[in-house]
């Protein structure tokens, strides 16, 4: 009778090497989508440092949800983080909008080069927002 | 039983051990028919090739066996396998048949990617070459893999013409427009290889998905618009269940593998479309 075991490199994602278009879009958008749910947990917890701010404090400044605003935009890691975040929603929507004509039954003999379209747009999307991320941080 | 799991024993161990040395075992005589071989010709070739016998003592290791075989213009990668075969050792075990890329028997996992022996020219890969069982399905011995699973998915969808209406006279033809033929066309192409529903990785993670090859064959009957209304609803209920194309997460790697250049990933994407209207649809 026929036995299974691992054979190690051969099973799926040991062979990673070999994935073509297609899976690392997969991957990608799996990836991305996570990160911004993520993301959506931390946005809301500092958003939350705006409840019940005294409008007299936030018109000086000094209430708690300006504070953290202004801490977390003065350290440059969050600078480098909101970058992150941009290229994986624009990542996620980009190939998000590939996916849709994927189910509809359009392009898909060029999946693969919607696919890296979407990775260079991404790419040149991040690149010019740059200078506003990084502007007086650096 | 197409969704049961099997019992299966799980050896862990990767195959490391590979044994360079298999020309050292054989006669004189034919050692020096392979060196005539080889010295006549164009240029010569590494096989790496996969081995395992669970029921032979020594070989129930997984292990690779290195196989230096001459090459010749055209030469396929079955052909290679054939010269190991009947040259280096006459226990090394494959399926092959047509040799054609019509029987779908050899689908090997030829340098990382899923392809057909017979369908693969040699020169065209990189050395020396990595011939293994197909990933994912379990292995009988050396390069045989156990199709039956593979098998019952694809009697799961019933693949059988089945018209609403017979034509008139016993030897008539049942006709099809040329735009329906046109639409079913590349579906009808598939050899049952195995090939795609071994490179998908939602098929390997779930046992019971019908696969690439079978729903590609339930769209096969389920656009033949000889079969009535009716069946294809019956089709479409098939292929609508959990384990159905709903699992398929396009990544199109079955379409990248199909020696038959089906597109498989549009296929399963229209009867995404085809089952929704069925189920939308109220009048
Ligand atoms: C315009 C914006 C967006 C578009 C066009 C979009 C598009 C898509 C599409 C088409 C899928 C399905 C992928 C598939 O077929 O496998 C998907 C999955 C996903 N999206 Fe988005 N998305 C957008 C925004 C977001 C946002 C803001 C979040 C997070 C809060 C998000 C989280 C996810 C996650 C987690 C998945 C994966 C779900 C799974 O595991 O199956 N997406 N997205
Ligand atoms: S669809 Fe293609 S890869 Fe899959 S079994 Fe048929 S011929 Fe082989
Ligand atoms: S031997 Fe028949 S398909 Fe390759």
């Amino acid at each position: 009778m026929a036995q299974s075991y691992d054979r190690g490199a051969v099973e799926s994602f040991g062979r990673w090497r070999e994935f073509q278009a297609g899976m690392w879009a997969w991957i990608l958008h799996k990836l991305t989508g996570w990160i911004l749910v993520g993301y959506l947990f931390t946005h809301i917890a500092v958003l939350s440092t705006a409840v019940g701010v005294d409008p007299g404090a936030a018109a000086t400044e000094v209430d708690t949800y300006t504070q953290t605003l202004q801490g977390l935009e003065g350290l440059l890691i969050v600078r480098f983080l909101e970058i992150g975040l941009l290229t994986v929603a624009v990542f996620h929507i980009l190939n998000g909008i590939r996916l849709l004509f994927v189910d509809l039954g359009l392009g898909l003999d060029v999946q693969d080069a919607s696919f890296y379209a979407s990775l260079i747009l991404t790419a040149l999307i991040t690149l010019s927002s740059l200078p506003t991320f990084l502007g007086g941080a650096l | 039983m197409s969704t049961q799991l099997e019992q299966e024993t799980e050896i862990e161990e990767e195959p490391t051990e590979s044994r360079e040395s298999v020309a050292e075992r054989l006669s004189e005589k034919r050692r020096e028919q392979i060196q005539e071989d080889l010295d006549t010709a164009e240029k010569t070739i590494q096989l790496k090739v996969f081995r395992y016998d669970p029921e032979i003592e020594g070989k129930m290791e997984p292990r690779f066996d290195s196989f230096t075989v001459p090459f010749h213009k055209g030469m396929t990668v079955l052909d290679a396998l054939i010269y190991a075969r009947d040259r280096y050792d006459s226990s090394l075990t494959f399926r092959h048949s047509c040799r054609q890329a019509v029987c779908g028997s050899d689908a090997l996992f030829v340098n990382g990617q899923q392809r057909l022996g017979c369908k693969t020219q040699l020169g065209d890969l990189e050395h020396p070459i990595r011939i293994e069982p197909l990933p994912h399905q379990d292995v009988v011995k050396d390069l045989v893999v156990d199709m039956q699973h593979f098998y019952d998915q694809m009697e799961a969808v019933e693949p059988y013409f089945d018209p609403d209406e017979l034509p008139e006279g016993e030897l008539e033809e049942q006709r099809q427009t040329p735009e329906n033929r046109e639409k079913v066309k590349l579906s009808t192409r598939c050899i049952w290889c195995g090939a795609c529903m071994s490179s998908c990785n939602i098929a390997a993670g779930d046992n019971e998905y019908l696969g690439p090859a079978a729903i590609n064959k339930a769209y096969r009957f389920a656009m033949d618009e000889r079969e009535g209304t009716d069946r294809k609803k019956e089709r479409l209920r098939i292929v609508e269940q959990e384990h159905g194309v709903w699992r398929c997460q396009t990544q199109f790697s079955c379409t990248e593998v199909c020696p038959k250049d089906i597109p498989l990933t549009e296929h399963i994407q229209a009867l995404k479309r085809e089952s929704i209207k069925n189920n939308l649809k109220f009048w």
